[in-house]
C-alpha cells in the first residue's frame, strides 16, 4: 500500500491512501480533530491548516501534496505547560459562540502574525475574509487577533 | 395559603433526583434538558446552581441533554433556557440546600438557623464542623417531588450570578475537540446518505455496482425503499460514494417547482388556514389618514457552519444515540415512533454541534444513523451529512409577506392597526400534522394528517410572532394567513416570524412619524408606555447620536428600531448607520438590551452581537433559492452570508436590572437589526426597499426608479 510521510506538529507521521483529501488522513488516521469539515469546497475556511507556514484548505488538498512537508494544526499550538497566546487571546475575548469555525481562524491568525506581527484591523479582516462564522462572533474574533498580536509582541 | 407555584419545567419533572445529585467526588451534578447550542447556557445554568448552593463553580457540573439522567424540558428554543431551566434549577438548588441544612442540623443537634455553608462545608455559628453536603446527602430521599417552597437568595447577595464567567466549553473548542464530529468509537463505521430528492420521489433504479466502483474500496450499500446509505470503515470511501451516487440513480415523481414559484410575493392567494387575533375588525372603516407598508422576506436557511452528524449503535436491544439536536427527550420519542421500537430502549445524549439556530438537520441525521444501526447491529455508526445535503434538506425558515395598514388620527397617532401576515408554518417538529422525519419519509411513513399549526399565542405564535406592536396603536387586528403548502420543508428558525413583523412595524413607525411631522424616536417614545422599553430606545438613540441624524436621500442613512422579543422576553433597541451606493455598506451597529437579571453579562453581549450579525445577514444577503426538486442554493457561493469584510463596528450595551426576572436574550436583536437596516436604507435613499434581501440589484432598481 502506498504511503507518504510528512511532519505533523513537529512529529514525523506516515499515512496511507495519499489520494484522499488531507482532512481525512488528519482526522481519522492522525487523530487531529481540530481540522473541521465545513464545506469540502474551500468556501468556509473551517479546515484551514498551515503547510510550510502557509494557509491551505485540508478539505480538498490531496494528502500526497504534503509529502515531506510540515503540517501545523491547532493541536500543535499549546504544550501541557503553556497555552499558546493565540488560543489564550480567543478565550480572553470569549471569541466564539458555537466555536466550530475557530480552528481554521486560529491557524489563519498564526499564519498572519508570522508574517505581520502588528496587523491593522483591515489586515486582520483581509486575512480572515475567506473564513465564515455563522454565529456572528466576528467582532470578538477580530479583537482576539489584535490581543494575540499584543500578547506575542 | 396556596401552594407555591412550581416553575413550568419543574412542574413537568417534579422529582428532585431528575435535577440534582451529590456525587462521591464532592461535586454536585445539576441536570438540564436544555443543551449547549453555542449560547453559553451550560455555564450560565451552573452559575445559578452554584450561587444557590453556596458552592464554588468548580464543584458544580451540569449534565445536559441526557435521557437517562436529566429532566424532559422539550426543546432548547424560543429564548427560554434561562427563563425555564434557570428558574427550575434555582428552585431545586435552593430547596436542596435547605434539605441538606435541615439534615446537618439534626446531626449537629442544632437549629438550621445556626448553620451556614461555605463551599459545601457546614459552619455552626461561624465555626467549622466536620460535615459537609456530601456527608448528609445520602441521608436524604431525593426521590421526592420538589415543592419550590424555599425562597431563593436575594439578588443583592449574589456572588456568582451576574459575573462574566468564561464559557466552560470554549477551551476544548479552541484546542481541537468538543464537538460531536470528534467522537470516535472503537470499530465505528462511517456513513453518508443519498437522499430522496423530494417527498414524492420514488426510487426507480440504483446502480449499486457503479457506486461501488466510484468508491473504489469496500463499502456497504443500505437500500430500503427510498432510503439509501453508504457505510464503510474508511470515511473517504463513503464520501466518494455519496458524491458519485446522484449520477447512478433514477427517481420518478420528483417535484418540479417552477422558478419563481416560491417567491414571497406569491404567497397571498395560496390556500391557507385563516387565523384572526386581536380586536374584531370594525364594521365600517376607521376614519383618518391611512398608511400602508408591505414587507417580504424569502425562505432563509440555518446554514450552520458544519454539517449534521449523529452516532448510533443498536446493541442488546438498546439504541444508543449521540446527537446535537435541540432536545434529547423529544428526539427519543420521535425515534421510537419512526423505528417502531420502545422509547425506553433508547438512550439519547446530546453532544455539542456547530451553531444551531432552530430545528435544523440534526434530528434527521440521528434517525439516519439509527436506521443504519438497526441494519448493522453491535457497531457504532457515524452519520455525517454532506454540505449540499445540509443546505438542501434542512428545514428552512418560511418566506413571509407582512402588510400593515395604520389609520392615524388628526394628531398623527395610530387609532387602528391592521396586519395581514402570509406565511407557511414555522414549526414542523416530528409528530406535527403532515410531518415525518426525512428517514421515516423515505421508508414510507405516513404523516398524521390535519391542518398545519404554528405555536399557539401562549407560546408566542409562529408567523404572527411579534406582530402585536409594543406601541399604542389603537384597535389592533392581526389576520394570519397560514399557508397550507410551503414550497419546501419549513420549521423553527431563530425568531420565527419576528423578523419580518418587526421590520413592517418599525417601517410603519417611521412612515407614521413622518406623517405626524415628528422625529421617529420622539414619535416612538410618545407611543411607548413601558418605562423599561423607553429607556432602551432612549439609550439606543443616545449611543448612535440620533439627534445629529442628517437629512434623507444623501446616500448616508441612520435607522432605528425597537422590539421586545415575543412581547415577553428581552427588550432590544438597535440603530444602524449605512452608506448606500450601488450596494449597502453597514457602517456601525448600536444595540441596547434590557434582559432583567443578567446571569452572565458577557455571555449576553455575545448573544446580542451575534443576533445583530445574523439579522443583518438575513436582511442584506440571504435567500434560499428554490426550483425543480427543491432547494438549489446548496453551497456558500449560492447562499452567501455576511463576511468579515462586511461586519461593521458593533457597540452593544446591557441595561442592568438585577432585581427583575431574567429575560431570554437569544433572539431579541435579530428583528430590530433587520428593521433598523431597512429604515437606515430608506433614510439613505429617500425611498424604502421592502423586499429582503436588500441586494445590490434591488438597490440599483430603487436608485434607477428615482
Amino acid at each position: 500500500m502506498e504511503k507518504i510521510s510528512f511532519t505533523l506538529n513537529g512529529k514525523e507521521v506516515e499515512v496511507t491512501e495519499p489520494d484522499r483529501p488531507l482532512i481525512y488522513a488528519l482526522r481519522n488516521d492522525c487523530n487531529v480533530k481540530s481540522v473541521r469539515y465545513g464545506c469540502g469546497l474551500e468556501q468556509c475556511g473551517c479546515c484551514v491548516v498551515l503547510i510550510n507556514g502557509s494557509k491551505q484548505y485540508a478539505c480538498t488538498l490531496p494528502t500526497h501534496a504534503v509529502a515531506n512537508k510540515s503540517v501545523e494544526t491547532v493541536e500543535g499550538l499549546s504544550t501541557s505547560e503553556e497555552i499558546h497566546p493565540i488560543q489564550q487571546a480567543f478565550l480572553d475575548e470569549q471569541a466564539g459562540q458555537c466555536g466550530y469555525c475557530l480552528s481554521g481562524m486560529i491557524m489563519a491568525t498564526k499564519g498572519l502574525l508570522a508574517r505581520n506581527s502588528k496587523p491593522t484591523r483591515a489586515e486582520i479582516v483581509d486575512a480572515l475574509d475567506n473564513h465564515l462564522c455563522r454565529c456572528g462572533a466576528h467582532s470578538r474574533i477580530i479583537r482576539a487577533v489584535q490581543r494575540a498580536s499584543d500578547l506575542m509582541s | 395559603m396556596s401552594e407555591p407555584k412550581l416553575p413550568p419545567s419543574l412542574a413537568a419533572n417534579p422529582l428532585l433526583s431528575r435535577w440534582i445529585a451529590f456525587l462521591p467526588d464532592k461535586t454536585a451534578r445539576i441536570a438540564s434538558g436544555k443543551v449547549e447550542i453555542g449560547q453559553g447556557i451550560v455555564t450560565a445554568l451552573r452559575q445559578i446552581a452554584a450561587e444557590e448552593l453556596d458552592l464554588d463553580l468548580q464543584k458544580v457540573t451540569l449534565a445536559s441533554g441526557d435521557t437517562e439522567i436529566g429532566p424532559d424540558e422539550n426543546y432548547t428554543t424560543s429564548s427560554l433556557s434561562i427563563m425555564a431551566s434557570g428558574a427550575a434549577i434555582r428552585a431545586i438548588a435552593s430547596e436542596a440546600r435547605s434539605l441538606l441544612m435541615e439534615r446537618a442540623a439534626l446531626r449537629l443537634n442544632c437549629s438550621p438557623e445556626d448553620l451556614k455553608v461555605s463551599n459545601g462545608a457546614f459552619l455552626q455559628n461561624g465555626e467549622a464542623t466536620d460535615i459537609d453536603y456530601w456527608d448528609v446527602a445520602s441521608e436524604i430521599d431525593w426521590q421526592r417531588n420538589a415543592t419550590a417552597s424555599k425562597a431563593p437568595k436575594a439578588s443583592n447577595t449574589y456572588k456568582i450570578v451576574g459575573k462574566n464567567i468564561p464559557r466552560d466549553d470554549l477551551p476544548k473548542k479552541v484546542n481541537g475537540g468538543g464537538f460531536i464530529h470528534d467522537r470516535s468509537e472503537t470499530g465505528m463505521l462511517h456513513a453518508r446518505m443519498l437522499r430522496q430528492p423530494s417527498p414524492s420521489a420514488q426510487l426507480s433504479f440504483l446502480d449499486q455496482e457503479a457506486i461501488k466502483r466510484a468508491a473504489a474500496g469496500e463499502i456497504q450499500i443500505i437500500q430500503k425503499r427510498n432510503f439509501i446509505a453508504f457505510v464503510a470503515e474508511e470515511e473517504w470511501l463513503v464520501e466518494k460514494a455519496a458524491r458519485a451516487a446522484s449520477n447512478h440513480v433514477t427517481w420518478t415523481g420528483t417535484s418540479n417547482i417552477p422558478r419563481g414559484a416560491a417567491d414571497a410575493r406569491k404567497l397571498p392567494g395560496k390556500a391557507a388556514v385563516e387565523h384572526f387575533y386581536g380586536d374584531p375588525e370594525p364594521i365600517s372603516p376607521t376614519i383618518g389618514k391611512s398608511l400602508r407598508v408591505s414587507v417580504t422576506r424569502p425562505y432563509v436557511a440555518h446554514a450552520s457552519i458544519g454539517p449534521s452528524v449523529a452516532l448510533a449503535r443498536w446493541k442488546d436491544s438498546k439504541l444508543d444515540i449521540w446527537s446535537h439536536g435541540q432536545g434529547m427527550h423529544p428526539l427519543r420519542r420521535n425515534l421510537a415512533l419512526a423505528l417502531n421500537i420502545d422509547e425506553a430502549s433508547i438512550h439519547a445524549r446530546h453532544s455539542d454541534g456547530p451553531g444551531c439556530y432552530g430545528h435544523n438537520g440534526a434530528d434527521d441525521a440521528a434517525l439516519d444513523a439509527a436506521i443504519i444501526a438497526l441494519e448493522i447491529p453491535n457497531t457504532w455508526i457515524r452519520m455525517q451529512w454532506q454540505r449540499e445535503e445540509e443546505f438542501a434538506f434542512e428545514p428552512v425558515g418560511p418566506a413571509m409577506q407582512v402588510d400593515i395598514e395604520a389609520v392615524l388620527d388628526a394628531n398623527g397617532n395610530p387609532i387602528d392597526w391592521k396586519t395581514d401576515i402570509w406565511s407557511p408554518v414555522h414549526v414542523q417538529r416530528p409528530g406535527a400534522a403532515g410531518v415525518v422525519m426525512l428517514g421515516a419519509q423515505s421508508l414510507g411513513a405516513v404523516a398524521p394528517g390535519g391542518d398545519p399549526a404554528d405555536p399557539p399565542p401562549e407560546r408566542g405564535y409562529g408567523g404572527p410572532r411579534n406582530a402585536f406592536p409594543a406601541y399604542k396603536v389603537g384597535q389592533t387586528h392581526i389576520h394570519h394567513h397560514l399557508i397550507r403548502e410551503p414550497a419546501v420543508r419549513t420549521s423553527a428558525l431563530r425568531g420565527l416570524g419576528a423578523l419580518p413583523n418587526v421590520c413592517a412595524i418599525e417601517r410603519m413607525m417611521d412612515l407614521a412619524a413622518l406623517e405626524a411631522g415628528k422625529d421617529p424616536v420622539e414619535y416612538r417614545l410618545s407611543l411607548l408606555n413601558d418605562d423599561r422599553a423607553r429607556s432602551v430606545l432612549q439609550r439606543t438613540s443616545e449611543l448612535c447620536d440620533w439627534s445629529k441624524r442628517g437629512t434623507s436621500g444623501t446616500g448616508k442613512g441612520l435607522g432605528i428600531a425597537y422590539s421586545r422579543y415575543k412581547n415577553i422576553a428581552a427588550m432590544a433597541g438597535v440603530a444602524v448607520a449605512v452608506t448606500v451606493e450601488e450596494e449597502i455598506r453597514l457602517e456601525q451597529i448600536w444595540a441596547v438590551a434590557d434582559a432583567g437579571l443578567a446571569i452572565n453579562p458577557d455571555g449576553i453581549l455575545n448573544q446580542l452581537e451575534g443576533g445583530c450579525v445574523q439579522g443583518a445577514s438575513w436582511a442584506l444577503k440571504e435567500e434560499v433559492k428554490i426550483e425543480g426538486a427543491g432547494i438549489i442554493s446548496t453551497d456558500w457561493d449560492s447562499y452567501p452570508i455576511l463576511r468579515f469584510s462586511e461586519i461593521p463596528e458593533i457597540n452593544v450595551e446591557l441595561i442592568s436590572r438585577p432585581d427583575d426576572v431574567s429575560l431570554g436574550v437569544g433572539e431579541c436583536t435579530v428583528g430590530p437589526t433587520a428593521a433598523a437596516i431597512m429604515n437606515a436604507v430608506a433614510h439613505a435613499l429617500g425611498e424604502p426597499i421592502l423586499d429582503m434581501p436588500l441586494t445590490r440589484e434591488r438597490v440599483m432598481a430603487s436608485i434607477l426608479k428615482n
